[in-house]
């Protein structure tokens, strides 16, 4: 899924700063699965913002909705009579959403409430950490079944570096180093050949670097 | 015991503290409330083996929300007790109406809202 | 021969080499590296010169390599992966080549968290592995990556080298690692600094026995000691090092003003026994910003006059 956070209070209230009437929509697609942007954080961050404004003694006025999705035209479509009557519409969903709504509505102004962090999975409860980067050719069946590119921080396909300890990434003590856990799987499946081929070097045009990218098929479409 | 508490205290019944929400602290202070505090079950004691505990990760949370806005935390808190001691809930009872007090009232409800 | 530099002719020679290393200023002032030259000249074979070592902006390492051979120091250029990609390497292999560089020592390069510009994106297009192999490729194939030719006479003759950590875990994998390197086209390798012997024996007798040593130059890093204080950080601190007791203790044992009298002893003894170790062609001392103490080192470990070939 992708995994996205709360932007700080700060942020966000210098971004309501001149609102009176907002409307803050939530998503129920992968940010309400990492409890970043769903009906529930829609609530909260509602709730905190009306504090904070009522502290301040300006009280502002926010509604609250959350929509199955907001990748998908066909979802955004019911803010069509809403979208104006709000100063501000705030998108709890990953950026895809405030993008799609603000160009649905060009005359809304739309604001991002989270920050889009990267596409992982959850660990344990309360904590998410990063699986893929999207390079549009995955490989991970060559490394054990772990992505270097996603998982490795010099993004090594002939690692590792000399610089892990303990199975940590010297980066930060918190990061497992990747290419510890694709050595020891592999060297205990036997399969110490697959690491000492030099892996050639990537093709990175199926990545961001080949620009935006759009998949197109004909079959589905209508 | 009939033991007496302060009628400042409005107590609202869960069925345990697991079940308290961080939006339940927030609205309790969009309703007025000048401080919230949560009484679970002592550490370990709990029937449903870790409520009490979310709850006080989820009011650690509301203390820093607060401290965001600039309000002094202390006006939530947690604290344990067991069901069985009525005189330690009387304590607690009076030890955070005092601590409230000395904060003074909500900094949400102006005084013009409350004449009003 | 593959680049005609000094280290590949001492090297092939069978004579015990030695190597220094030299930082470029956090400036443009090319006397920083004259100076350093000085103290190097005649007394090593060849000079790494880093790039942007622990990720903090340097001058190039380009640059600093002809200054450095503009003193008459032949220079071991160091190119990490971190901060260019293929476009960008293959460019710089070509224009150093051209400007006289004819040893490259090819790095993935610090991690930039640790510099001082920590908000910067990095690249690592290629890693370590695929840089080596790239160097090789222009040079013995006459090669872009793109299949690009250049006419024979016109590729970059360099002597192409590498850095090995034979303490960094997981250490049973270390040598594997190494014969990957030697796959993928290494001369020579340099070690991370060395303070277990034992554990580099054991490292070396695995690279041995797996014949890898008949296939490349193995350079053993050294670092002389300047305290107590700089062991202990070395011993907790930095990743992927292994400073035993012993090495402590010895430190320990003499007065404060005698420890980097004694941190050379301890690296006079150490030249010695890795003078014996099957494999070891020679030594690569980083002496780091303390390039006035080589001359004295060289000489007392009776590495003097350097040989010429």
């Amino acid at each position: 899924m992708i995994v996205g956070e709360r932007k700080p209070l700060d942020e966000i209230l210098e971004m309501v700063k001149d609102a009176k009437k907002i409307l803050i929509v939530g998503c129920k697609g992968c940010v309400t699965v990492c409890n970043a942007g769903g009906t529930k954080e829609v609530g909260i961050l509602a709730a905190t913002l009306r504090l904070a404004r009522l502290k301040e003694d300006n009280p502002i006025e926010i509604d609250e909705m959350t929509l199955e999705r907001q990748c998908d035209p066909e979802y955004i479509e019911i803010l069509e009579e809403r979208a104006a009557n709000y100063d501000i519409i705030l998108s709890m969903a990953c950026s895809i959403g405030p993008q799609y709504i603000s160009e649905k509505f060009p005359e809304a102004i739309v604001y991002p409430a989270l920050n889009t962090c990267f596409m992982g999975g959850a660990q344990e409860h309360g904590v998410w950490a990063e699986f893929c980067q999207a390079c549009g050719d995955c490989k991970i069946h060559l490394f054990g079944g772990y992505c270097p590119i996603a998982r490795c921080s010099k993004s090594l396909l002939n690692g590792p570096c000399g610089g892990s300890a303990d199975g940590k990434c010297e980066v930060d003590k918190e990061i497992d180093c990747v290419w510890h856990l694709i050595v020891n799987k592999l060297m205990k499946q036997g399969k110490l050949d697959q690491l000492t081929q030099v892996k050639p070097l990537k093709n990175w045009t199926t990545s961001r670097d080949g620009g935006p990218r759009k998949i197109v098929r004909e079959d589905l479409k209508i | 015991m009939r033991l007496q508490y302060s009628p400042n205290v409005k107590i609202i019944m869960v069925p345990c503290t697991g079940r308290v929400d961080i939006l339940h602290l927030l609205k309790a202070f969009e309703d007025g409330a000048d401080g919230v505090y949560v009484a679970g079950c002592m550490e370990g004691d709990c029937h449903y083996l870790t409520g009490n505990l979310k709850a006080r990760r989820r009011v650690e949370y509301v203390q820093k929300v607060l401290e965001s806005m600039g309000v002094e935390p202390e006006r939530v808190a947690m604290y344990n007790m067991s069901a069985a001691d009525g005189p330690r809930f009387v304590q607690v009872a009076e030890e955070f109406k005092s601590k409230i007090q000395e904060l003074g009232p909500s900094p949400f409800i102006k005084p013009k809202d409350q004449a009003a | 021969m593959k680049s005609g530099s000094n280290l590949e002719k001492l090297l092939n020679a069978g004579e015990f080499v030695i190597t220094g290393e030299c930082g470029p200023p956090r400036s443009a002032d090319a006397s920083v590296v004259r100076e350093k030259a000085k103290y190097l000249k005649g007394y090593v074979d060849s000079v790494n010169v880093t790039d942007n070592q622990t990720s903090v902006v340097r001058m190039s390492s380009l640059a600093g390599s002809l200054i450095l051979q503009e003193e008459g120091v032949e220079a071991n250029m160091q190119m990490v992966c971190r901060d260019r990609n293929r476009i960008a390497i293959q460019s710089d292999v070509l224009g150093a080549t051209a400007l006289g560089i004819r040893n490259m020592l090819c790095l993935s390069g610090d991690h930039q968290k640790f510099g001082d510009h920590p908000e910067a994106k990095n690249v690592f297009d290629l890693d370590s592995i695929q840089l080596i192999q790239t160097v090789k490729m222009m040079r013995d194939e006459g090669k872009l990556i793109s299949g690009q030719e250049m006419a024979e006479g016109t590729e970059p003759r360099l002597f192409i080298g590498a850095a090995v950590n034979p303490f960094a875990d997981p250490f049973e994998y270390r040598v594997y690692r190494l014969a990957k390197k030697i796959a993928a086209g290494v001369d020579f390798v340099q070690t991370q600094c060395i303070y277990n012997m034992d554990k580099f024996k054991e490292y070396m007798k695995q690279a041995h026995d797996m014949g890898l040593t008949e296939k490349v130059h193995v350079l053993a890093g050294i670092t002389p000691m300047k305290s107590l204080g700089m062991a202990r950080y070395m011993q907790k601190s930095v990743p992927g090092m292994d400073v035993p007791d012993e090495i402590i203790n010895r430190l320990k044992g003499v007065e404060k003003g005698g420890q980097s009298k004694e941190g050379i002893n301890i690296l006079l003894d150490q030249i010695q026994i890795l003078k014996e170790i099957p494999g070891v062609a020679g030594v690569h001392l980083m002496a780091i910003e303390w390039e006035e103490r080589v001359p004295e080192i060289v000489e007392a470990a009776g590495l003097l006059p350097r040989p010429t070939v």
